[in-house]
Protein backbone atom coordinates (compact mmCIF):
# COMPACT_ATOMS: atom_id res chain seq x y z
CA UNK A 1 0.00 0.00 0.00
CA UNK A 2 1.32 3.44 -0.90
CA UNK A 3 1.68 6.30 1.54
CA UNK A 4 -0.39 9.43 1.05
CA UNK A 5 1.98 12.43 0.92
CA UNK A 6 0.31 15.85 0.60
CA UNK A 7 2.36 19.07 0.69
CA UNK A 8 1.06 22.52 1.59
CA UNK A 9 2.48 25.80 2.87
CA UNK A 10 1.40 27.28 6.17
CA UNK A 11 2.84 30.28 8.03
CA UNK A 12 6.24 30.01 6.36
CA UNK A 13 6.46 26.26 7.00
CA UNK A 14 6.11 23.40 4.55
CA UNK A 15 3.61 20.88 5.89
CA UNK A 16 3.79 17.27 4.71
CA UNK A 17 0.63 15.39 5.68
CA UNK A 18 1.32 11.66 5.68
CA UNK A 19 -1.39 8.98 5.60
CA UNK A 20 -1.08 5.21 5.67
CA UNK A 21 1.38 2.85 7.36
CA UNK A 22 5.14 3.55 7.48
CA UNK A 23 7.45 0.52 7.43
CA UNK A 24 10.34 -0.72 5.26
CA UNK A 25 7.99 -1.00 2.30
CA UNK A 26 6.83 2.62 2.39
CA UNK A 27 9.59 4.53 4.27
CA UNK A 28 11.68 5.05 1.09
CA UNK A 29 8.92 7.19 -0.46
CA UNK A 30 8.73 9.31 2.73
CA UNK A 31 12.52 9.75 2.74
CA UNK A 32 12.53 10.68 -0.95
CA UNK A 33 9.77 13.25 -0.48
CA UNK A 34 11.38 14.94 2.52
CA UNK A 35 14.80 15.08 0.88
CA UNK A 36 13.21 16.55 -2.26
CA UNK A 37 11.62 19.29 -0.13
CA UNK A 38 14.98 20.09 1.51
CA UNK A 39 16.65 20.13 -1.92
CA UNK A 40 13.97 22.62 -2.97
CA UNK A 41 15.13 24.94 -0.15
CA UNK A 42 12.14 24.20 2.04
CA UNK A 43 14.04 23.77 5.28
CA UNK A 44 11.31 24.41 7.85
CA UNK A 45 9.24 21.26 7.77
CA UNK A 46 6.21 20.01 9.65
CA UNK A 47 5.47 16.30 9.25
CA UNK A 48 1.84 15.66 10.13
CA UNK A 49 1.48 12.02 11.25
CA UNK A 50 -2.11 12.27 12.45
CA UNK A 51 -3.39 10.00 9.68
CA UNK A 52 -0.64 7.44 10.14
CA UNK A 53 -2.04 4.21 11.52
CA UNK A 54 1.30 2.53 12.01
CA UNK A 55 4.94 3.57 12.23
CA UNK A 56 8.05 1.48 12.92
CA UNK A 57 11.74 2.10 13.60
CA UNK A 58 12.47 2.60 9.88
CA UNK A 59 10.16 5.63 9.94
CA UNK A 60 12.00 7.00 12.99
CA UNK A 61 15.29 6.51 11.13
CA UNK A 62 14.00 8.54 8.17
CA UNK A 63 12.78 11.35 10.45
CA UNK A 64 16.07 11.42 12.40
CA UNK A 65 18.01 11.65 9.12
CA UNK A 66 15.84 14.50 7.84
CA UNK A 67 15.95 16.36 11.18
CA UNK A 68 19.74 16.19 11.14
CA UNK A 69 19.96 17.43 7.55
CA UNK A 70 17.39 20.20 8.12
CA UNK A 71 19.29 21.49 11.18
CA UNK A 72 22.63 21.34 9.33
CA UNK A 73 21.06 23.58 6.69
CA UNK A 74 19.66 26.01 9.28
CA UNK A 75 16.12 24.61 9.25
CA UNK A 76 13.92 22.56 11.57
CA UNK A 77 11.54 19.62 11.50
CA UNK A 78 8.50 19.36 13.75
CA UNK A 79 6.17 16.42 14.16
CA UNK A 80 2.39 16.54 14.61
CA UNK A 81 0.62 13.62 16.18
CA UNK A 82 -2.18 13.09 18.66
CA UNK A 83 -2.27 9.33 18.25
CA UNK A 84 -1.15 7.52 21.39
CA UNK A 85 0.22 4.55 19.43
CA UNK A 86 2.45 6.79 17.29
CA UNK A 87 3.48 8.97 20.23
CA UNK A 88 4.41 5.84 22.19
CA UNK A 89 6.99 4.82 19.56
CA UNK A 90 8.75 8.18 19.99
CA UNK A 91 8.53 7.91 23.77
CA UNK A 92 9.93 4.42 24.20
CA UNK A 93 12.85 5.18 21.90
CA UNK A 94 13.21 8.46 23.84
CA UNK A 95 13.22 10.35 20.55
CA UNK A 96 10.44 12.53 21.94
CA UNK A 97 13.27 14.58 23.41
CA UNK A 98 14.99 15.00 20.03
CA UNK A 99 11.87 16.13 18.14
CA UNK A 100 9.32 18.83 18.77
CA UNK A 101 6.11 16.79 19.05
CA UNK A 102 3.04 18.98 18.58
CA UNK A 103 -0.71 18.31 18.76
CA UNK A 104 -1.77 20.38 15.79
CA UNK A 105 -0.21 21.85 12.66
CA UNK A 106 -1.07 25.31 14.06
CA UNK A 107 0.97 24.58 17.21
CA UNK A 108 3.87 23.31 15.10
CA UNK A 109 3.89 26.42 12.92
CA UNK A 110 3.65 28.68 16.00
CA UNK A 111 6.36 26.69 17.75
CA UNK A 112 4.18 25.66 20.66
CA UNK A 113 5.77 22.50 21.98
CA UNK A 114 3.94 20.34 24.46
CA UNK B 1 -1.27 -26.46 25.26
CA UNK B 2 -2.73 -23.58 23.35
CA UNK B 3 -3.22 -23.30 19.63
CA UNK B 4 -0.41 -22.91 17.13
CA UNK B 5 -0.67 -21.21 13.76
CA UNK B 6 2.19 -21.22 11.25
CA UNK B 7 2.60 -19.06 8.18
CA UNK B 8 5.17 -18.94 5.39
CA UNK B 9 5.41 -15.48 3.87
CA UNK B 10 7.55 -14.38 0.91
CA UNK B 11 10.45 -12.23 2.15
CA UNK B 12 9.20 -9.05 0.51
CA UNK B 13 8.50 -5.71 2.25
CA UNK B 14 5.09 -5.33 0.60
CA UNK B 15 3.83 -8.28 2.67
CA UNK B 16 4.53 -6.53 5.99
CA UNK B 17 1.13 -4.85 6.18
CA UNK B 18 -0.52 -8.21 5.47
CA UNK B 19 1.57 -9.84 8.23
CA UNK B 20 0.45 -7.12 10.67
CA UNK B 21 -3.19 -7.61 9.75
CA UNK B 22 -2.98 -11.40 10.11
CA UNK B 23 -1.04 -11.37 13.40
CA UNK B 24 -3.49 -8.83 14.85
CA UNK B 25 -6.43 -11.06 13.90
CA UNK B 26 -4.73 -14.21 15.18
CA UNK B 27 -3.97 -12.58 18.56
CA UNK B 28 -7.45 -11.11 18.97
CA UNK B 29 -9.10 -14.41 18.00
CA UNK B 30 -6.88 -16.79 19.96
CA UNK B 31 -6.01 -14.86 23.11
CA UNK B 32 -7.37 -12.30 25.53
CA UNK B 33 -4.62 -9.73 25.03
CA UNK B 34 -5.94 -6.19 25.55
CA UNK B 35 -5.68 -3.81 22.58
CA UNK B 36 -2.55 -1.93 23.75
CA UNK B 37 -0.68 -5.25 24.01
CA UNK B 38 -1.89 -6.29 20.54
CA UNK B 39 -0.43 -2.97 19.33
CA UNK B 40 2.89 -3.85 20.99
CA UNK B 41 2.79 -7.27 19.32
CA UNK B 42 2.01 -5.73 15.94
CA UNK B 43 5.02 -3.42 16.16
CA UNK B 44 7.44 -6.02 17.57
CA UNK B 45 6.48 -8.57 14.88
CA UNK B 46 6.91 -5.93 12.15
CA UNK B 47 10.40 -5.13 13.44
CA UNK B 48 11.38 -8.82 13.56
CA UNK B 49 9.96 -9.50 10.08
CA UNK B 50 11.64 -6.37 8.64
CA UNK B 51 15.00 -7.62 9.93
CA UNK B 52 14.33 -11.10 8.50
CA UNK B 53 13.27 -9.66 5.12
CA UNK B 54 16.36 -7.40 5.03
CA UNK B 55 18.58 -10.41 5.76
CA UNK B 56 16.92 -12.48 3.02
CA UNK B 57 17.21 -9.58 0.57
CA UNK B 58 20.99 -9.59 1.01
CA UNK B 59 21.06 -13.06 -0.61
CA UNK B 60 20.96 -13.62 -4.39
CA UNK B 61 17.33 -13.66 -5.49
CA UNK B 62 17.30 -17.33 -6.48
CA UNK B 63 18.38 -18.36 -2.97
CA UNK B 64 15.82 -16.33 -1.01
CA UNK B 65 13.51 -18.29 1.27
CA UNK B 66 10.15 -17.31 2.74
CA UNK B 67 10.15 -16.17 6.34
CA UNK B 68 8.28 -18.42 8.76
CA UNK B 69 5.96 -17.14 11.51
CA UNK B 70 4.87 -19.46 14.30
CA UNK B 71 2.21 -18.08 16.61
CA UNK B 72 1.56 -19.86 19.92
CA UNK B 73 -1.61 -18.74 21.60
CA UNK B 74 -2.57 -18.96 25.26
CA UNK B 75 -5.32 -17.00 26.89
CA UNK B 76 -2.93 -14.51 28.52
CA UNK B 77 0.21 -14.91 26.39
CA UNK B 78 1.01 -14.76 22.70
CA UNK B 79 4.43 -15.94 21.48
CA UNK B 80 5.43 -15.30 17.88
CA UNK B 81 8.60 -16.74 16.41
CA UNK B 82 9.98 -15.24 13.20
CA UNK B 83 12.47 -17.43 11.38
CA UNK B 84 14.69 -16.66 8.42
CA UNK B 85 17.22 -18.80 6.57
CA UNK B 86 19.64 -15.97 6.00
CA UNK B 87 22.65 -16.85 8.15
CA UNK B 88 23.30 -15.97 11.75
CA UNK B 89 22.87 -12.73 13.57
CA UNK B 90 24.41 -11.66 16.87
CA UNK B 91 22.25 -9.07 18.62
CA UNK B 92 24.93 -8.65 21.30
CA UNK B 93 27.32 -7.36 18.66
CA UNK B 94 25.17 -4.24 18.21
CA UNK B 95 26.86 -1.03 19.29
CA UNK B 96 24.71 0.62 21.97
CA UNK B 97 23.40 4.04 21.02
CA UNK B 98 24.58 7.12 22.88
CA UNK B 99 21.95 8.69 25.16
CA UNK B 100 19.39 10.81 23.32
CA UNK B 101 20.58 13.90 25.13
CA UNK B 102 23.91 13.69 23.25
CA UNK B 103 24.11 15.31 19.80
CA UNK B 104 25.80 12.11 18.57
CA UNK B 105 22.50 10.29 19.04
CA UNK B 106 21.24 11.73 15.77
CA UNK B 107 23.98 9.87 13.91
CA UNK B 108 22.01 6.69 14.47
CA UNK B 109 19.33 6.34 11.83
CA UNK B 110 19.38 2.58 11.86
CA UNK B 111 19.50 -0.03 14.59
CA UNK B 112 16.52 1.43 16.45
CA UNK B 113 14.45 -1.73 15.90
CA UNK B 114 15.98 -4.11 18.45
CA UNK B 115 16.00 -1.64 21.38
CA UNK B 116 12.37 -0.91 20.49
CA UNK B 117 11.52 -4.64 20.51
CA UNK B 118 13.16 -5.04 23.93
CA UNK B 119 10.93 -2.30 25.33
CA UNK B 120 7.74 -3.71 23.81
CA UNK B 121 8.06 -7.36 24.77
CA UNK B 122 7.87 -9.36 27.99
CA UNK B 123 10.52 -11.68 26.61
CA UNK B 124 12.73 -11.40 23.52
CA UNK B 125 15.14 -14.08 22.41
CA UNK B 126 17.39 -14.58 19.40
CA UNK B 127 18.70 -18.02 18.54
CA UNK B 128 20.40 -19.72 15.63
CA UNK B 129 18.18 -22.30 14.00
CA UNK B 130 18.74 -24.24 10.76
CA UNK B 131 20.53 -21.93 8.34
CA UNK B 132 19.43 -18.69 9.96
CA UNK B 133 17.97 -16.88 12.94
CA UNK B 134 14.80 -17.25 14.97
CA UNK B 135 13.48 -14.33 16.98
CA UNK B 136 11.00 -15.19 19.74
CA UNK B 137 8.65 -12.46 20.90
CA UNK B 138 6.43 -12.96 23.94
CA UNK B 139 3.68 -10.55 24.86
CA UNK B 140 1.51 -11.14 27.91
CA UNK B 141 -1.89 -9.70 28.72
CA UNK B 142 -0.35 -7.62 31.51
CA UNK B 143 -0.07 -3.95 30.68
CA UNK B 144 3.44 -2.56 30.90
CA UNK B 145 4.22 0.91 32.05
CA UNK B 146 6.53 2.72 29.66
Amino acid sequence: MDLGLAVREEGGWTVLAVSGEIDIATAPSLREKLHALLADDRRNLVVDLDDVGFLDSTALGVLVGVLKRARTEGGELRIVTTQPRVRKVFEITRLDSAFDLCSTVEDAVRGTRE
Amino acid sequence: MGDRIELDVPARPEYLSLIRAIVTMIASTGSKLPDPRIEDLRLAVTEACANAIDAERRKPEAQRMPIVLRCDLESDLVAVEVHDEAGGFDPDALVPHPPVTKPDRLKFERGLGIPLMRELTDHLEFRREGGGTTVRIEISAHLRTA
